[in-house]
């Protein structure tokens, strides 16, 4: 019984804010498609949440890239495979390790920041300035963050993606002097729609909960400097944890579709 | 003894509790035209909580609050904003944009509330002219990192004025800031009090400031309006409850 008693204690915090979460999503969608829409605002956060990730995003592919060919080269050579390395590589980085990644970079560094900085603005009283102004404060700050993040993560995912494909070239340009074309060739010659559409579609799934959760979590963010670090702090392990769910779900839903 | 025009905030028995803990319990209020009502208590009294519910961003669980005549508790969203247009709230902090310019800051509340000046095409002269009423033109590209405590203050007081509203909330007003640059506050109330014939509550613990610029005091005391009356009258009361706000 006592088993039973710390269970539940254990999981009812976590069910009661699964719960706040969907309830925040749910006015997500029900305010977003009426106006007044914040074009500027969600330009501005595109540029920050797209912009500003660049840098991180494609020297973090293109690593990944370089390491990935370095270490699968002996296996691959042992089994006479080595020719098989560009469709390899394209297949994982395209299917799985570019989007997941780089939405965890992103649940690292867009998550967090949105987390903070709504959670600073709410201990600092700014979001109830903005409703006082007469500004709808979740248009302003949840839906422009919710929809930039969204839009630009599968265009970040693109962009690590392919510096991750050209680290892997760089690599086997040097250590077999394979050429661009070659490599290309076999990159695409390999990749099919199902490869390419399912990725890219759960990538906007990822952009929306690093959005999500970073939002509720700083919009709701308790009193206090302290309220503002767990705000950021557990924006990212909660984006973290719906990532994986959420990757899981949608290999399982592609591999549904794919086995009709 | 100054004699007021109508009341244009009544709130009548106002409760307001956070789980177990009671903050305002059946509290009474009166603000007439042109009046600065002081509203003192101790921290945590619920004084904040107060004006919160008279502007709209707290909601009491039962009582009423008439703003110019308009039951706030009943009005819709859009009607609340509407009327937000005609009071200014001046946040503890500042509440200050951070990532917004000073001119930014000012010009955010021009955004929406369009139906008192209409669609404004050049927000400039009215920038300028509530930077003017604080004496902070100078500032106005600067972003508030940029700023001292007592100049965001001041900007602070300067955005809620761009509205020219009837009625200012002053929610501790002279909080964390030097005693001079207190009383540059208290004097700037005192200006803008004359000089737009604006309606304020002022929260406070500041003495100096209530005694500057009171015209009537409530002591907020255990959820209720414990004692009511001018500066001077509080000040010799015997009461000692009363008494050790102003020792």
């Amino acid at each position: 019984m006592k088993m039973v008693i710390k269970i539940k204690a254990f999981f009812y915090p976590f069910f009661i804010e699964v719960g706040e979460i969907s309830y925040f999503a749910g006015r997500f969608f029900k305010e977003f498609l009426f106006p007044p829409y914040e074009y500027k605002e969600f330009l501005r956060q595109c540029y920050y949440i797209g912009n500003r990730s660049l840098f991180l995003v494609g020297v973090t592919g293109f690593i990944i890239g370089l390491v990935f060919t370095l270490q699968s080269r002996p296996t691959l050579l042992e089994f006479g495979a080595v020719s098989w390395m560009a469709s390899m590589v394209s297949v994982s980085i395209i299917r799985e390790i570019g989007p997941i990644i780089t939405a965890l970079i992103c649940a690292g560094r867009i998550s967090s920041g949105i987390g903070a900085e709504l959670g600073s603005m709410k201990v600092t009283e700014q979001i109830d300035a903005m409703e006082v102004s007469g500004t709808n404060p979740f248009k302003y700050l949840v839906i422009t963050r919710i929809l930039a993040t969204t839009l630009m993560l599968p265009l970040l995912v693109i962009f690590g993606d392919v510096l991750a494909i050209y680290g892997s070239y760089l690599v086997e340009n040097v250590k077999d002097n394979v050429s661009f074309q070659l490599y290309f060739n076999q990159v695409f010659n390999i990749l099919e729609f199902s490869d390419i559409v399912p990725a890219t579609i759960k990538t906007f799934f990822f952009g929306f909960a690093i959005g999500l959760i970073g939002c509720f979590k700083g919009y709701y963010c308790k009193k206090g400097t302290a309220g503002v670090g767990k705000a950021a702090n557990t924006a990212v392990v909660y984006t973290s944890l719906f990532l994986f769910l959420i990757d899981f779900i949608a290999v399982f839903v592609t591999n549904i579709f794919y086995d009709l | 003894m100054v004699a007021y025009k109508k009341p244009i905030i009544i709130i009548k028995e106002l409760h307001k509790a956070y789980g177990n803990k009671i903050v305002l319990n059946n509290f009474n209020l009166i603000l007439n035209e042109g009046e600065n009502l002081v509203v003192m208590g101790k921290s945590g009294s619920g004084k904040s909580v107060m004006i919160k519910c008279v502007i709209g961003l707290e909601t009491p669980d039962s009582g009423s609050i008439f703003v110019m005549n308009k039951e706030i508790n009943k009005l819709e969203h859009e009607d609340i904003n509407e009327l937000r247009t005609e009071i200014g709230f001046l946040f503890q902090g500042s509440a200050l944009y951070d990532s917004m310019s000073v001119r930014e800051n000012l010009e955010f509340p021009l955004r929406r509330h369009t139906k008192k000046f209409g669609k404004i095409i050049d927000t400039t002269p009215l920038v300028v002219e509530a930077l003017e009423s604080v004496g902070l033109t100078s500032a106005i590209n600067l972003m508030p990192e940029e700023l001292s405590g007592g100049m965001k203050r001041r900007i602070a007081l300067a955005r809620t004025l761009i509205l020219k509203p009837k009625i200012i909330l002053y929610d501790e007003p002279t909080t964390g800031l030097d005693p001079i640059t207190s009383k540059e506050i208290i004097l700037l109330m005192q200006s803008i009090q004359q000089k737009y014939n604006t309606s304020s509550i002022i929260i406070t613990h500041d003495v100096d400031c209530a005694k500057s610029i009171a015209n009537r005091m409530i002591l907020l005391i255990d959820g209720i309006n414990y004692i009511e009356g001018t500066f001077d009258e509080l000040n010799t009361s015997k009461d000692p409850k009363v008494q050790a706000f102003f020792k």
